[in-house]
């Protein structure tokens, strides 16, 4: 064999090495980045941000997770996507609608809330006529243990933002949950929650995540939606003005 | 002439060039000990990070000239012995020579010697020098064990560090078991740190401390330092946990012994009277995730494998708080 072809052969199997190389980053930075981000623009100080959090989600993928939804405030319509933006040194007054069932927290401290302002969050909690048994209660602690409290959490650890997230009760719950998503509070078992805190005033990307063990059918509960962007996991993009 | 004879106007090359390392050897040791060794990480936050810097700098004294000696026979063969232009001859023949071979095995055996002494009395001396023990330390650090800690009585501090995807939070025994995300350290105190985990295998290692501890479920893994400067530090995960393993840090902080109590203190009346206290587990070396003492029950399995997600409560179970 020639030196030229030798030379043509070995150039091209360092092409298609090179390409299957780039294919592959692509596909996977690609799919990362096919997740849509909610931007939520600020108005006088102050911006409002709603979650939900379903027992399933509406992926072709994995429909059996848990999942995180974001509200776009201009449509209204749920994002299957936990990436949203804020602007800095704003108060973010968050609303979260937790529709899944409880399941104890693996460190109990984290029933305390921190972080908010006033170190509250404010709750109703409804069954599945729309009846409200627990209405606009305000409190520090929703105590993971001791009964069927929480379903997840919503935490910004470098913000030291750590808030647990009401279930319904724990018939309701395990009875009657919502079982196509986005859930709506039409038909099906929720709670309400409620909660502020500020923005640094300098711009960043903050991560934020669920501290409950809510992988199911993961060894002890990790892995599965806890470790997936788009789920139980999500990133705060803080935008400078 | 024998091929063993030193030609006539050869220079000593032994001489010179023992002559050129001692001197380098010499500027290279003072260097590093007087410029270079006040700056070597971890720094001198603790009694820990202190004999780590010291250790790094002896090392680096010890080795120093080695590795001098080395590059300056590399470069001297290269500059004095190197082949002029029209020189075709052929090399003096090689032979070995007893008191060099000797010289080099007795010198760098005494130093990986004085090495191994001098690393395993740097280990044993400063209470396992910061690294993780094991739930049973050989090596335990001198201080009073009390149930409760008081500034200034040169009691020993216990904190325990828990970690978890993907944060940490550190559990004060001597402070009712009140749990926090920060870890607050009183200088000058000893402080014994159980370090365990939650969920999978991390690391505690609280940098500037010179901390450095596996964080295994179901082990206590004990460490040792005693801070001796005010200021705030790093604790980082030092294990591959998950995806945001890179994102599990914080920061501490090291104050006064009076601030400490002060802030203990406070911590846990504020925990007491919202009901967070009673709320933890009762303290232990190490959690069993899979159950809820509380609770007094296994959290279920599904095919041998912990549950989760809303499937934890059965209709049997109470409704509301």
């Amino acid at each position: 064999v020639s030196v030229p072809l030798r030379a043509v052969s070995l150039a091209v199997a360092f092409l298609i090495v090179v390409g299957l190389g780039l294919f592959v980053a692509f596909y996977y930075i690609g799919s990362a980045s096919a997740l849509t981000t909610v931007h939520y623009p600020g108005s006088g100080g102050q911006v409002n941000v709603v979650l939900q959090e379903d027992p399933q989600n509406d992926s072709a993928s994995r429909p059996d997770w848990v999942s995180y939804y974001v509200q776009d405030p201009a449509t209204k319509q749920w994002m299957h996507t936990t990436l949203f933006s804020v602007p800095a040194n704003t108060r973010v007054n968050m609303t979260i609608y937790g529709y899944d069932g409880c399941t104890p927290l693996r460190n109990n401290y984290f029933s305390q809330v921190q972080g908010t302002i006033g170190n509250t969050v404010t709750l109703s909690q409804f069954d599945q006529h729309g009846k409200e048994y627990v209405t606009n209660d305000t409190t520090s602690v929703i105590n993971a243990w001791s009964d069927c409290n929480v379903g997840h959490t919503f935490a910004i650890p470098a913000l030291g933002v750590y808030v647990p997230v009401a279930s319904p009760n724990a018939q309701l719950s395990a009875n009657n949950l919502c079982s196509s998503s986005p859930c709506t509070t039409t038909g099906n078992p929720y709670a309400v929650e409620t909660f502020s805190f500020m923005t640094p005033k300098v711009g960043g990307t903050f991560r934020w995540q669920c501290l409950v063990p809510c992988g199911g059918g993961y060894l002890d509960g990790n892995s599965g939606p806890m470790q997936a962007l788009g789920y139980m996991m999500g990133e705060m993009d803080v935008v400078s003005s | 002439m024998s091929a063993t004879e030193t030609p006539v106007n050869e220079p000593r090359h032994g001489r010179r060039l023992f002559a050129i390392w001692i001197v380098l050897a010499l500027a290279a040791d003072l260097v590093i000990w007087f410029v270079w060794q006040p700056h070597l990480p971890p720094g001198d936050m603790s009694d820990s990070a202190r004999h780590q810097q010291f250790d790094i700098a002896v090392l680096a004294i010890c080795g120093a000239p080695v590795v001098l000696f080395v590059l300056l026979y590399f470069i001297y063969a290269i500059v004095v012995w190197r082949a002029r232009p029209g020189d075709d001859g052929d090399g003096a023949p090689i032979y070995g020579h007893t008191k060099v071979q000797a010289t080099w095995i007795i010198g760098t055996s005494a130093i990986v010697l004085f090495m191994a002494v001098f690393g395993t009395a740097e280990l044993v001396g400063p209470a396992g020098a910061g690294a993780g023990e094991g739930p049973s330390p050989i090596w335990k650090l001198a201080g009073t064990q009390t149930k409760s800690w008081t500034p200034g009585a040169n009691d020993m501090l216990q904190v325990q560090v828990i970690g978890q995807q993907w944060t940490w939070t550190y559990r004060y025994p001597q402070f009712g078991g009140m749990e926090s995300t920060q870890l607050m350290l009183p200088v000058d105190t000893p402080v014994t740190f159980h370090v365990t985990s939650l969920d999978v295998i991390h690391s505690f290692w609280a940098y500037q401390l010179g901390v450095k501890a596996d964080a295994n479920p179901e082990v206590d893994n004990v460490a040792y330092t005693t801070a001796k400067a005010l200021g705030g530090f790093i604790v980082r995960c030092n294990e591959l946990c998950g995806i945001w393993h890179g994102a599990m840090w914080n920061n501490g902080q090291v104050v006064s012994q009076s601030s400490f109590a002060s802030w203990a203190s406070g911590v846990r009346a504020k925990e007491q009277s919202d009901g967070v206290l009673a709320a933890l587990p009762p303290y232990t070396l190490t959690y069993d995730p899979t159950v809820v003492p509380q609770l007094g029950k296994n959290l279920p399995t599904v095919d041998g494998i912990t549950g989760a997600a809303g499937y934890y409560y059965g209709s049997g179970d109470p409704v509301t708080p």
